[in-house]
C-alpha cells in the first residue's frame, strides 16, 4: 500500500461528500482581459477589513498620504493595516455601510485622491537575505488578509510554526460567475509562484499542492507552467463541484484528510492559502507593494460589459457596476460575493475591500426571488448535496423546534453555509437562513447562560454575605437576651430594683466608654465582632453536640457576662479590656430596651427593627445612652428604626 | 435607493416538489397503459375516481385549517397519493371502494397526521391495508387478464361493473372473474398460495392458465412497464437508487435461496420479481420520501426490510400480495433506522468510535 504522500504524488484526488453543480456562467468574464477601473472619485477604506481587529489610526482628517501609506497600524498579531490606495487627501474618517452581510455602518476613511499616484519609499526585500521574522513583519505591515473571502491575517497562517506536511494553495473558485482568480492566475502565474517560494522558505512544507477547478484549462496551464522547476510543487485539477473550494473541502480532495471537528488545518500538518494571497505576498516581499488593489469579477446580466477589473480597495460598487455598463432593474439584488455564499447588498456605496472577490448583479430572470417555502417532503435532496454530510432536513425540524441540545447533536454548528442544501431543496426552504437565525440564537443562549452565571454568583455571594451579618445579629440578640436574664437574676424578683441598679451601672459604663478616645471605641467595635465570631463558632459547634452542651455554653456564657458587673467601676473597665466594656454596654442597652418596653407601646415594632438594623447603627445608641435611660431609649428606638430604614433602602 | 435583501443562496435548482410529484405520476403510465390494456379498462375508471376524491379531499381538508387550497393542490402530492391507490387496488372494485380509500389516505393517514411531510405512513398503501382489511372480498377481486377473461368487457361495461358490479350485459363480477374455463381465477400468486398451501406442487399449480408466461398472464408486462418508468426516475434522479436496489436486491436474494432449497413449494426468483405489485412497490411506493427513510445506509436497510416483507408475508401471510404490508411495516422502523444510520458529520469519530 503506498503511502498517502506517494499516492499525492501519483496525482490522486479523492472526493469529498455531497456537492452540487450549479450552472457556472463563467465565461463571460474569465477570457477577457483584466479591465482597468478609471481611479475613483473618492475611495471608503473600513478599518477592518479582515478577521482580527483594527489596527490604530495613524492619520487623521485633513492629512494628505502617499500611495501605500499605512493608514493604520499593525500594533498587535491580530491587527492588520489598511494603506492609502493611491495618493490624495483624507476628507473624514467616520462611519459607513460596510461590506458585510449586516451592512452596520463601520468606521471607515475617505480618501479623496488627487490624481497623481504618489508612492511613498519602496523598500523591497531580496528574499535570500532576509529573515523569516522580517519576511512575516513585511506581510503582516502590508496589510495582507485571505483574499479567498474569509479574511483570515496572511501573517498567522504563514507564520505558524508547527511542522507543515502541506502548503496548499487554493485557486479553487467554485462559487458561480467568479473568475477573479482565474484572470490573477492567467496574468501572474509567475509572481503566484513566487509567493509560494516565500510561503515555503517561512513553513518549510513536505509538499505545495495548487488546487484548481478542471474547468480553467488556462490558469491551470500556465500555474503548471509557472510551478514546473520547481520539484515538490505539485499542480491538481479537481473535478468542478461545489463547494470544492471550501477549506475542508478541498483539504478532502487532495489529501484525503479530514480537519477534526473544532481544530485547525495545522492540527493536521496543513496550511491553506489563496492564490490571491500569494500573489500580495510576492508584490508585498519583493515590491513593497502592499495590498492597495485586487481583481474583482463584475457580472451579471444587468451588465453590458461584465469582466473582471483590477479595483483599488475602498472603491464604491457603484463605480465598479457603472464601469461595466450597468442598467438597473427595478432595484433588484446586488450580491457581493457568489450567488451562493454572497450577500445582498443594502446600497452600491458599499466599498470594495480586500475579501471581495465579485459584485453580481443579476437580472431577475437570471437569479430569480425566492419562491415560496413549501413543507419538507423529507426527500433527502439536501443531505445527498451537504458536503459536511450533516442531515439539514432533520436540522430544519429542530431549528424550527428551537432545540438547541438536539441541534448541537446534529452538529449544527459544523455547517459550513455553504448553501449547497438549499440550493437543491425542491419544497425552496430556506434551508440556511433556518440554521444562521439558529445559531444566532444559540450563540445569543450560551451568553445569556454566561451572564446568568455571573448573575447566579453574584446572588449567591450577597446571599452569604447577608447570611453572615444576620448570624452577627443574631449572636448580638442572644447576648442581649441572656444580659437581660442575668439582670432579672441579679436583681432577685423586683425587676424595678434591677433595672434601677442596672441603669446606674449602664450609666457608669457609659460615662467611662463615652470620655474614651476614639480607638477605645473602635476597639469595643472589633472586639464586639470578635465576640459575635466567637459566638458563631461556638454555636456551630453547639449545634453538632448534644442537647446538655448548648446548656453548657450557655452557663459559660452566663459566667462570662456575670463578670460585667464589676466592669462597670471605671478603674477596672480598661484593664479588663474592651471586651468587658462592650459586655456592659451590651447591658445598658438591654436596660434601655426595658425602659423602653415599659414605656413604649410599639414593643414588637422595635424588635423587628432590631431584627434587620445594621450593627454600626446600634453602636450608635450607647453613645447617647449618657442622657437619660428613657431618652436613651426613644434615641435607640429612632436609630434601630433608621437602621431599619436604611436596611430596607439597600435590600431594595 | 434600496435594494432587495435576500439570503443565500441565490440561486436554486429549478426542480420544485410539484415537479419532482408530476414525474412520479408520468413515470407510472407506462404501467397504467399495460395495466389497462392486459386488464380491462377498470384501472382508468378507478383512476379518475381516485384522483377527484383526492383533490376533493384535499381542498377540503385545506378549506378547514383555513389555509390556501390551490396552492396545496398544486403540489400534486394528492394527485399521486390517488394515482398510486387507483393502480393498486381491483380494476373493477366498486366505485365506493376507491372513494373511501383515497378520502382515508388524504384526510386520515396524510393530513391527521400534520400534513404533507409529517405523515409516518405512506398514504396510498395505509389506505390499501385499511380497504383490504374492512373489506376483504371486493379487494381481491381480481379479473383475469383479458386474454383469459371468458367475456370481454369494452368501456362501457367496465364503467357499468364499476359503479353497479355488474356489467353492461349483466354480467356479475364473480362471473366476470372466472376463465374461460369457467373456474374462478384469482391473481397469480394468490393462486399459487392456496394451491401450495393444498399441497399442490409448484409444478402442478403452474399448469393452470393464469400462469401463462413467467410470472402469470400479464403480470410480466405490467411489472416490465413499472420497472422501465422506475428506471426513468432514477435516470432523472427523481428518486435515490437505493431502495429500489435494496428492495428487488433482497428479495431476489431470499428467493432465490428459497427456490433453490426447495424448489418445489417456491416459486422462482424471476416469478417474484415480476409478478403483483413488485416492481410498482420498489420504485414507486417505498421510494416515498416522506415515509421512507432519509440517510443513505438507512435507504438501503428500508429496502432490504420491505424485500424480506414481502417475500415472507407473500410466503406465509393470508393476502394476496404481501407489499403493502411490508412498506408499512418498514415505515414504522423509519425513525429507528434514521436515526440509527445518521451519516458520520465531516471533522467527527464514527458513532461509537467517541464514546
Ligand atoms: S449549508 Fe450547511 S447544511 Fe447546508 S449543505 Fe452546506 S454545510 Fe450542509
Ligand atoms: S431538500 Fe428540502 S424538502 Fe427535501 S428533505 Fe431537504 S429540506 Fe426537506
Amino acid at each position: 500500500m503506498p503511502s498517502l504522500f506517494q499516492q499525492i504524488q501519483a496525482g490522486k484526488l479523492w472526493d469529498f461528500h455531497g456537492g452540487v453543480h450549479p450552472p457556472t456562467r463563467k465565461a463571460q468574464t474569465a477570457h477577457k482581459p483584466i479591465g482597468l477601473l478609471p481611479l475613483p472619485d473618492r475611495l471608503y477604506i473600513p478599518l477592518r477589513q479582515h478577521i482580527g481587529v483594527a489596527g490604530h489610526l495613524l492619520v487623521s482628517a485633513g492629512q494628505r498620504v502617499l500611495k501605500g501609506q499605512p493608514l493604520t497600524s499593525a500594533d498587535n498579531s491580530m491587527a492588520v493595516p489598511v494603506h492609502a490606495p493611491t495618493s490624495g487627501t483624507i476628507t473624514a474618517i467616520g462611519e459607513h455601510t460596510s461590506a458585510h452581510p449586516s451592512a452596520l455602518p463601520e468606521t471607515t476613511i475617505t480618501l479623496i485622491p488627487d490624481g497623481l499616484d504618489e508612492w511613498r519609499q519602496q523598500h523591497p526585500l531580496n528574499l535570500s537575505s532576509s529573515d523569516n521574522l522580517t519576511l512575516l513583519e513585511r506581510i503582516q505591515e502590508s496589510g495582507i488578509a485571505g483574499m479567498g473571502g474569509a479574511g483570515f491575517p496572511a501573517h498567522l497562517k504563514a507564520g505558524l510554526t508547527q511542522p507543515v506536511d502541506y502548503l496548499i494553495i487554493n485557486a479553487v473558485e467554485c462559487e458561480p460567475y467568479i473568475s477573479a482568480d482565474d484572470a490573477l492566475i492567467q496574468e501572474g502565474a509567475i509572481t503566484i509562484v513566487k509567493g509560494i517560494d516565500i510561503l515555503c522558505k517561512l513553513l518549510n512544507p513536505k509538499a505545495v499542492l495548487v488546487g484548481i477547478e478542471d474547468d480553467k484549462p488556462l490558469a491551470s496551464a500556465a500555474l503548471k507552467a509557472a510551478c514546473s522547476q520547481r520539484d515538490h510543487y505539485y499542480v491538481r485539477d479537481v473535478p468542478t463541484k461545489y463547494p470544492s473550494g471550501g477549506e475542508k473541502q478541498l483539504i478532502q480532495l487532495l489529501t484525503n484528510k479530514e480537519v477534526p471537528a473544532g481544530r485547525r488545518p495545522i492540527d493536521i500538518g496543513i496550511v491553506m492559502l489563496n492564490v490571491g494571497t500569494a500573489f500580495a505576498i510576492a508584490q508585498a516581499v519583493l515590491d513593497d507593494h502592499p495590498l492597495l488593489s485586487r481583481i474583482v469579477t463584475v457580472t451579471g446580466e444587468t451588465l453590458s460589459q461584465p469582466q473582471n477589473v483590477l479595483a483599488l480597495i475602498g472603491t464604491p460598487v457603484s463605480d465598479l457596476l457603472t464601469f461595466c455598463g450597468y442598467q438597473q432593474q427595478k432595484n433588484y439584488k446586488v450580491i457581493m460575493g457568489g450567488p451562493m455564499m454572497g450577500f445582498s447588498l443594502p446600497d452600491l456605496a458599499v466599498p470594495i475591500i480586500k475579501t471581495t472577490n465579485c459584485i453580481l448583479a443579476p437580472s431577475e430572470h437570471e437569479l430569480p426571488p425566492p419562491g415560496k417555502e413549501t413543507d419538507c417532503i423529507r426527500c433527502s435532496a439536501c443531505a445527498d448535496a451537504c458536503p459536511a454530510s450533516l442531515l439539514p432536513q432533520q436540522l430544519l425540524w429542530y431549528s424550527k423546534a428551537k432545540d438547541p441540545a438536539k441541534l448541537a447533536e446534529y452538529n449544527l454548528f459544523d455547517c459550513i453555509e455553504c448553501g449547497a442544501c438549499a440550493y437543491v431543496c425542491p419544497s425552496e426552504i430556506p434551508l440556511v437562513q433556518y440554521y444562521r437565525v439558529a445559531k444566532a440564537e444559540i450563540r445569543e443562549q450560551q451568553r445569556e447562560a454566561v451572564k446568568a452565571e455571573q448573575a447566579k454568583a453574584r446572588f449567591e455571594a450577597r446571599n452569604a454575605r447577608l447570611e453572615r451579618e444576620k448570624q452577627q445579629r443574631m449572636a448580638r440578640n442572644q447576648q442581649l437576651a441572656e444580659a437581660r436574664e442575668q439582670a432579672q437574676q441579679t436583681g432577685g424578683n423586683s425587676n424595678a430594683v434591677a433595672a434601677a441598679l442596672a441603669r446606674i451601672k449602664a450609666k457608669q459604663a457609659e460615662q467611662t466608654a463615652v470620655p474614651a478616645e476614639r480607638e477605645q471605641i473602635l476597639a469595643e467595635r472589633a472586639a464586639k465582632k470578635q465576640q459575635a465570631r466567637e459566638y458563631q463558632a461556638a454555636k456551630a459547634a453547639d449545634s453538632q453536640q448534644s442537647d446538655s452542651a448548648p446548656a453548657l455554653a450557655t452557663a459559660t456564657h452566663q459566667a462570662a457576662a456575670s463578670s460585667a458587673p464589676p466592669a462597670s467601676e471605671p478603674a477596672t473597665v480598661a484593664p479588663t479590656g474592651a471586651k468587658n466594656a462592650a459586655v456592659a454596654a451590651a447591658i445598658a442597652r438591654a436596660k434601655a430596651k426595658k425602659a423602653a418596653q415599659a414605656q413604649a407601646e410599639q414593643q414588637e415594632k422595635v424588635v423587628a427593627a432590631e431584627q434587620t438594623k445594621q450593627p454600626e447603627a446600634i453602636e450608635a445608641a450607647p453613645q447617647q445612652a449618657e442622657t437619660d435611660p428613657r431618652k436613651a431609649a426613644i434615641a435607640a428606638a429612632i436609630a434601630r428604626a433608621k437602621a431599619k430604614k436604611q436596611a430596607d433602602s439597600e435590600k431594595s | 435607493m434600496s435594494f432587495k435583501i435576500a439570503s443565500s443562496p441565490h440561486n436554486r435548482i429549478s426542480r420544485s416538489t410539484s415537479e419532482i410529484m408530476l414525474l412520479v405520476v408520468v413515470a407510472c403510465i407506462p404501467g397504467i397503459a399495460v395495466q389497462a390494456l392486459l386488464f380491462g379498462y377498470g384501472v382508468l375508471i378507478q383512476l379518475v375516481l381516485a384522483i377527484s376524491t383526492a383533490w376533493l379531499a384535499e381542498a377540503l381538508i385545506m378549506r378547514l385549517r383555513a389555509k390556501p387550497a390551490l396552492s396545496r393542490l398544486k403540489d400534486h402530492s394528492a394527485l399521486l397519493t390517488g394515482v398510486l391507490l387507483a393502480i393498486s387496488i381491483p380494476p373493477y372494485a366498486p366505485w365506493w371502494l376507491i372513494v373511501i380509500g383515497t378520502f382515508f389516505a388524504i384526510v386520515i393517514v396524510k393530513q391527521l397526521y400534520g400534513g404533507l411531510g409529517n405523515n409516518l405512513f405512506n398514504p396510498a398503501m395505509a389506505a390499501y391495508v385499511m380497504l383490504l382489511i374492512a373489506f376483504p372480498l371486493q379487494m381481491t377481486q381480481w379479473l383475469p387478464s383479458v386474454s383469459l377473461q371468458a367475456e370481454s368487457l369494452n368501456v362501457l361495461d367496465a364503467v357499468c361493473a364499476v359503479f353497479t358490479q355488474y356489467s353492461c350485459s349483466g354480467f356479475s363480477i364473480s362471473q366476470l372473474q372466472s376463465g374461460i374455463d369457467g373456474v374462478s381465477m384469482a391473481t397469480p400468486l394468490d393462486t399459487l398460495r392456496t394451491d401450495l398451501a393444498a399441497g399442490l406442487t409448484l409444478t402442478e399449480s403452474m399448469q393452470q392458465p393464469v400462469f401463462y408466461g413467467i410470472a402469470g398472464a400479464g403480470w410480466l408486462w405490467v411489472n416490465l412497464a413499472y420497472l422501465a418508468g422506475g428506471l426513468m426516475l432514477i435516470k432523472l434522479r427523481v428518486i435515490s437508487w437505493r431502495i429500489p436496489v435494496a428492495v428487488l436486491g433482497s428479495l431476489f436474494l431470499i428467493s432465490t435461496l428459497s427456490w433453490l432449497a426447495a424448489a418445489d413449494s417456491n416459486p422462482s426468483p424471476l416469478f417474484q420479481l415480476f409478478s403483483g405489485a413488485t416492481m410498482l412497490a420498489a420504485f414507486f411506493i417505498a421510494t416515498d420520501p416522506v415515509s421512507a427513510s432519509t440517510t443513505d445506509k438507512g435507504r438501503i436497510l428500508y429496502g432490504v426490510l420491505i424485500g424480506f416483507m414481502i417475500f415472507i408475508i407473500r410466503k406465509y401471510g393470508g393476502y394476496p400480495d404481501g407489499v403493502a404490508f411490508a412498506v408499512l411495516l418498514a415505515n414504522m422502523t423509519v425513525p429507528l433506522i434514521d436515526y440509527y444510520t445518521r451519516p458520520r458529520t465531516y471533522g467527527h469519530k464514527a458513532r461509537g468510535a467517541d464514546k
